[in-house]
């Protein structure tokens, strides 16, 4: 049974290729709609993969043990206006969280601004300058690559220091030393004391190697009143710790900002957590969408596919009957056509992968990525699944004739 | 190279003169054409016996080609009974007449039918292909086959590159390759030219010495000469039943092994 099923697929095989190289124009044109929904499918799935793959590497340099205590959540979901209302978040709720929070590791007040950061005649516009502490580097886990951060004293001090990201450091001084020289951020002079190692960016958008960090206490007052809210980074102790460093900080902060029990949260605690979710949300609908889409290429492809084969099976009525006579069953000639149409779409998704393949190099330029191997075989697949689905009612017709009337059929 | 026909299914029945391999008892197929029935055949009776050489003949219209197709097991009959080497086919389904085409019957067609696009091993290898046989026993097989026509150095030639002649020794290569118990020619000759067709019916004299059964169908009683027994048609009913007295013996022309 086996040795006869083998035998027959053997057959199929040899049929399928031989009627689709005695079509080649026809099996060619036919291919066509399979080849475009392939690379279509192929390089969607390969965008997706590398929008994947772009997102962990960023999402990585921020941290999964940090809690982002802001006025705004991250994600959205919330009423705009009610948001917008908030009380701002103050030094002072940072400074309370430090002496109280024991399931913290290190605590850092943020704030930020825009500026011009100036090097003799080069510059820099909008970079991003942070005002912090000196717990700054422990509580986002990054290291310098020269020099050192600004100490406590001098954040307290409010010293003119800084410390700049590594984009700085080449483009301002391509051929020099940074630390010991003084630049200008907006209309302000900063030493440099230390280098911060590269960090990549987050999603190729915002660059975290463009900053420049402060301390705090000068920040206020040149780029900023008191005033303005702030936010603050909590580190939680560990990996293990992060949720109830979170509750530990959302009592602390209902308390020092007088929130009754009854009313809710006036503050964010924003996690990596969140993002990879709103992310997965986002990219799950752009998948979605996008596969839609070039699903549809290829069922227009099979539509093609289908046609043909009945075509095909029209065309070789009398062949359909010869078998039939000499003893093929209705099975042979069902699984024959149907070889011969999932050999067709197989064809086409091999053309269809050798044509998005460097295509897929040219994705890599602005997403990095690399066409997956198991894109490629899933492409296979489909174009196998394709070929199945749309050969399957043609072949039934063809398993279906009746042999005297198909061997008289001229 | 004479080859010994294989009798795998022979069962000697006691009080028989011959076992028989056809029998038709009271066979009738209807069609319905539009409102009207067609009576093809009528309360038909045949019995054809091992190793016999039958013409069945009629003229168009007569319900041969009907007979035909119930003996080839291509079609089955509205009521009667139809057994072929004891196996009571007329209430078989499409797949169970489909192995047994494969196994008891092999086709000769006035049109040949061979598959254009497969060379002369490939066509005479199908029907063992879909008999489940291993591929080395398969070409074994084929080529034997091959012989017994005489087309051993045409064996990978297309039917396109091939005479008439040759072609239709390719398709009695082919139906002879399972070693059926029948073999069932529809006008083997209509397409071929005389001397042709003289080479033919002495390949089917040749066959049936080695012991095949043949039956042959056909409306030109020259051809129906060459048979032992003339089964006449008309209107869906046997007419005459009768021995050939003077056969007529064919003489190959051209050199058949």
């Amino acid at each position: 049974m086996i040795r006869l099923l083998i035998g027959e697929f053997r057959e199929g095989m040899v049929i399928a290729f031989r009627a689709i190289r005695a079509n080649k124009m026809r099996s060619v044109l036919t291919a066509v709609g399979i080849i475009i929904g392939i690379v279509s499918v192929t390089l969607m799935g390969t965008a997706i993969e590398g929008l994947n793959r772009a997102f962990n590497r960023s999402i990585a340099a921020i941290g999964a043990d940090v809690l982002y205590v802001q006025k705004w959540p991250w994600g959205g979901g919330q009423d705009w206006w009610t948001i917008r209302n908030r009380k701002d978040i103050r030094l002072q709720q940072s400074r309370v969280l430090e002496k109280q929070m024991t399931l913290a590791r290190a605590i850092s007040p943020i704030m930020g601004a825009r500026r011009t950061v100036k090097y003799e005649r080069k510059y820099i516009e909008s970079v991003i300058v942070i005002g912090t502490d000196a717990d700054f580097l422990e509580t986002v886990g990054t290291d310098l690559e020269f020099g050192r951060f600004f100490t406590a004293m001098e954040a307290d001090g409010g010293r003119p220091v800084c410390a700049v990201g590594s984009d700085i450091a080449t483009n301002l001084f391509p051929s020099e030393n940074p630390i010991g020289k003084t630049i200008k951020v907006g209309a302000f002079a900063y030493r440099i004391v230390g280098v911060i190692v590269k960090q990549g960016s987050l999603l190729g958008m915002e660059s975290l190697d463009n900053r420049v960090y402060v301390p705090l206490n000068r920040f206020i007052g040149q780029f900023s009143s008191m005033r303005g809210g702030i936010q603050i980074w909590v580190k939680a102790l560990n990996l293990a710790e992060v949720e109830n460093a979170k509750e530990e900080v959302r009592g602390i902060m209902r308390k020092v900002r007088g929130l009754s029990p009854k009313q809710p949260d006036d503050f964010a605690i924003n996690q990596q957590e969140i993002l990879i979710q709103t992310f997965n949300k986002i990219g799950g609908v752009i998948a979605a969408v996008g596969l839609f889409i070039t699903g549809l290429a290829l069922f227009v492809g099979g539509i093609g596919i289908m046609n043909i084969m009945f075509v095909s099976v029209t065309e070789r009525t009398r062949e359909i009957g010869i078998r039939k006579a000499i003893g093929a069953p209705k099975r042979t000639i069902l699984l024959q056509f149907l070889i011969e149409s999932a050999a067709l779409c197989l064809v086409g998704g091999l053309i269809g992968i050798a044509i998005a393949f460097p295509l897929s190099l040219i994705i890599d330029q602005v997403l990095p990525t690399v066409m997956p191997l198991s894109i490629v075989f899933i492409a296979l697949v489909i174009s196998v699944f394709v070929g199945v689905v749309s050969g399957l009612l043609p072949a039934y017709r063809a398993s279906r004739l009746d042999p005297v009337d198909a061997l008289r059929y001229e | 190279m004479p080859t010994k026909k294989r009798n795998n299914h022979e069962q000697p029945q006691m009080g028989e003169r011959m076992p028989s391999i056809i029998r038709i008892q009271n066979v009738a197929k209807i069609y319905q054409m539009g409102l009207e029935e067609v009576r093809a055949l009528n309360g038909i009776d045949v019995e054809i016996a091992r190793n016999e050489y039958v013409a069945i003949m009629g003229p168009s219209g007569s319900g041969k080609s009907t007979l035909m197709n119930i003996i080839g097991c291509l079609d089955t009959p509205t009521s009667g009974l139809y057994e072929l080497n004891n196996i009571n086919v007329s209430d078989l389904n499409d797949n169970q007449l489909a192995r047994i085409r494969n196994k008891e019957i092999g086709f000769v067609f006035q049109t040949f039918n061979l598959l254009a696009r497969s060379d002369v091993l490939h066509n005479v290898e199908l029907p063992l292909i879909y008999g489940g046989i291993s591929s080395g026993d398969r070409k074994n097989l084929a080529q034997e086959a091959i012989e017994r026509v005489g087309l051993s150095d045409r064996s990978h030639h297309k039917p396109n590159e091939l005479s008439g002649g040759q072609r239709q020794r390719v398709a009695v290569a082919r139906a002879l390759v399972t070693h059926p118990s029948i073999l069932l020619a529809d006008e083997p000759t209509g397409n071929l030219d005389s001397k042709t067709g003289e080479d033919i019916m002495a390949l089917f004299d040749r066959l049936h010495k080695e012991g095949n059964t043949i039956i042959l169908v056909t409306h030109e009683a020259d051809i129906a000469a060459h048979a032992h027994r003339i089964v006449h048609i008309r209107d869906g009913k046997v007419e005459k039943d009768e021995k050939v007295k003077n056969r007529k013996i064919a003489h190959a022309q051209s050199v058949v092994s």
